[in-house]
């Protein structure tokens, strides 16, 4: 794990939904670092606000105000794009969210696979890289299965899996094990830890799950959109 | 990775059905366009198929087919001393309905000129031409006649000789040929009574009119057929068909014509004309914007169905963005769903046309240049609709996955 190397650059950030008597401040002035390499949790209670930390540093969520920057481009400045999102998010960032979220009529290969070629991966290339990634993943014996024939963790795997296919710099995971057993939802975090430590990914993911705490390097805290703590994990696993 | 051939095969039933339902509709369309296309052809056929050079019809009429000519059969004498004119042949057409075997029959009745005419210009498809001046009829097999029936009409029986396939009137009904004779036999048949009512009808107009009493012979005449009083004209026909000598100058003969105050003459061209712009422009017009109508409820249904194929999809379209899919993807996935639907849709119009069409009691006349014209519409009825989805998938967020 190197560590020194800034991935993440978040100042400030602040997010309003709505407007009048339905303002709701979900993220206030919200500032951190995260360098490559880094598993880091983010924890809190519901309506904490880090589904919205986590759309917004993934591309999907306007800023009300604030600056992200990703490697050296500043991405977002407030509701401004910098940068042309979407191919941001194909080529650096992958999600995985707390419900699947597979394409129901492609195949578990393909649905990682898809992610592969949207990335102009060529076909071949690509097919044989899903493989790969879901026999590491353990669901090889059913890539030939829509998701509908898939259980809830062989889901979320595929899920993982197609996060993971591009190799992104960063990836992003909303409650990933809510669906899963503690066991299944132990592996996964596991299987981040070492995808980070081994590629460099910046990893961040938002849990109350506090079983499995001890894969990550580092913990950040938030309540009512604010950011309450950032330290190292103490109690971090060997 | 080909996504709208993925997500079809995954919902295949629905697909094939929604393909079913927009192919059933577009062989409507197209069935809408063989019977405007049908009626064309049958208001011009006889014209057509006659191929009579000139039509002379009574004076200041626009006969015979768009309203009542009357002229004499003598005509044909003049017309044949005109220079350039090879053969002129009388003709009568009017329509029957009469019972056959307890079913109504309903035929239009064209007398042939026998024995220039025998009818070798009709396209049969069993048994012969006329063969005889009297008691033989030529009928198209939508009349449903055997070779060998025997018909009663008036006073005669007439038996089938000879089949035609695709001689309709204007009316749809087939048509019936008979020697020109025997056709005015049939339109002039009076009852014995008539007759005998009529000869003293006669006898009483003379006896109050002064010929009567100084010629007592003409009193006798009184008796014989009405052909045969020299007083009264025999019965007239529609009119006279010129052919012209090959090589003869048309305007050289219709100027001759154009001196005779009697007649009226129209050319093919001229008498197919008169049947487009008048007899069957209604109908005509009706079909065209009745089509036209269809065309436009294909493109609102396929809009509809195309809009929620894509509604139902819009969650894995934001899914999709969310993981950096191209504009592109998105906008093939939508669209080749659309040409398919369109395709597979006119595909089975198509087929099933080719079965049902020929079973329709008129004519449908499907031409290459309309199939090829409703494809380019169902294909851009296919383009456009499907941009009311495109419109509503471009503008569905990534995050909305998440909610
Ligand atoms: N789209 C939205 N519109 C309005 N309010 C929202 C929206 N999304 C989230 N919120 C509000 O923002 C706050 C933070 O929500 P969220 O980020 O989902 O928290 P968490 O993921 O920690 O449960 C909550 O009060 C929630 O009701
Ligand atoms: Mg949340």
């Amino acid at each position: 794990m190197s560590g020194s190397t800034i991935t993440i650059d978040a100042l400030g950030l602040t997010k309003v939904y709505g407007s009048g008597n339905a303002e709701v401040v979900a993220m206030r002035d919200v500032s951190f670092t995260l360098s490559s390499g880094e598993v880091v949790a983010l924890l809190g209670p519901s309506g904490a606000g880090k589904s919205t930390l986590l759309t917004v540093v993934g591309l999907i969520n306007t800023l009300t105000s604030g600056k992200l920057t990703i490697g050296n481009d500043l991405v977002t400045d407030g509701p401004i794009a910098k940068v042309d999102l979407r191919s941001y998010r194909r080529r650096f960032i992958g999600y995985v969210l707390q419900k699947a979220n597979l394409i129901p009529f492609l195949t578990a290969l393909e649905n990682v696979q898809l992610a592969l070629e949207i990335n102009d991966v060529p076909a071949r290339t690509a097919r044989a890289r899903a493989l790969e990634l879901l026999q590491y993943l353990g669901v090889d014996h059913r890539v030939d299965n829509l998701p509908h024939m898939l259980s809830g963790g062989e889901q979320q795997r595929v899920a993982v899996a197609r996060a993971l296919a591009n190799r992104p710099r960063l990836v992003l995971a909303d409650e990933p094990t809510a669906a899963l057993d503690s066991v299944r939802g132990r592996q996964v975090m596991e299987l981040f830890r070492s995808v980070a430590h081994e590629h460099g990914t910046t990893v961040l993911v938002a849990t109350h799950d506090h079983r499995a705490l001890d894969v990550f390097d580092r913990i950040l805290e938030m309540e009512d959109g604010v950011l309450q703590s950032d330290h190292r994990n103490s109690e971090k696993a060997g | 990775m080909n996504l709208a051939v993925r997500d079809i095969r995954h919902n295949l039933s629905r697909f094939s059905l929604t393909a079913v339902g927009i192919g059933m509709l577009l062989m409507i369309v197209m069935g809408m366009g063989g019977i405007y296309r049908g009626l064309i052809e049958e208001a011009t056929l006889l014209v057509d198929k006659i191929g009579a050079d000139l039509w002379v019809v009574q004076y200041g009429t626009r006969g015979p087919f768009a309203e009542i000519s009357r002229i004499p059969r003598n005509l044909e004498d003049r017309l044949r001393a005109v220079p350039g004119v090879r053969q002129a042949r009388a003709f009568a057409t009017y329509a029957v309905q009469r019972e056959f075997r307890d079913k109504p029959l309903r035929m239009q009745v064209q007398g042939l000129s026998w024995p220039d005419d025998k009818g070798e210009w009709l396209p049969l498809i069993a048994g012969r031409r006329l063969g005889a001046a009297h008691y033989e009829m030529i009928a198209d097999k939508i009349l449903g006649l055997q070779l060998g029936d025997r018909l009663t009409l008036g006073k005669n029986h007439f038996t089938v000789v000879g089949i035609t396939s695709g001689m309709s009137s204007m009316a749809g009904d087939g048509l019936a040929f008979f020697t020109l004779l025997d056709a005015l036999e049939i339109q002039y048949d009076y009852s014995g009574e008539a007759v005998r009512l009529e000869r003293k009808a006669r006898r009483s107009r003379l006896a109050r009119i002064d010929i009567g009493n100084t010629l007592p012979t003409f009193l006798e005449r009184t008796e014989l057929p009405s052909a045969s009083l020299p007083a009264i004209a025999r019965p007239p026909v529609s009119a006279v068909l010129v052919q012209l000598e090959p090589g003869a100058d048309r305007d050289a003969v219709l100027a001759t014509l154009s001196g005779w105050t009697d007649v009226s003459v129209f050319t093919r061209d001229g008498q197919k004309e008169l049947l487009l712009k008048g007899v069957v422009d209604r109908a005509r017009r009706q079909l065209g914007l009745f089509r036209a109508l269809l065309i436009i409820i294909s493109a609102v249904i396929m809009a509809l169905i195309l809009y929620t194929l894509t509604l139902e999809k819009l969650h894995d379209i934001a899914m999709l963005k969310l993981i950096g899919a191209r504009n592109s993807v998105i906008l093939s996935l939508i669209l080749q769903q659309a040409l398919l639907l369109g395709l597979l849709g006119y595909l089975f119009a198509f087929y099933l046309g080719q079965w049902v069409f020929p079973r329709f009691p008129r004519r449908v006349v499907i031409m290459q240049d309309d199939l090829l014209f409703l494809a380019l519409i169902v294909a851009a009825i296919s383009v456009l609709s499907s941009a009311l989805g495109i419109w509503k998938a471009m503008r569905v967020e990534p995050n909305e996955v998440v909610s």
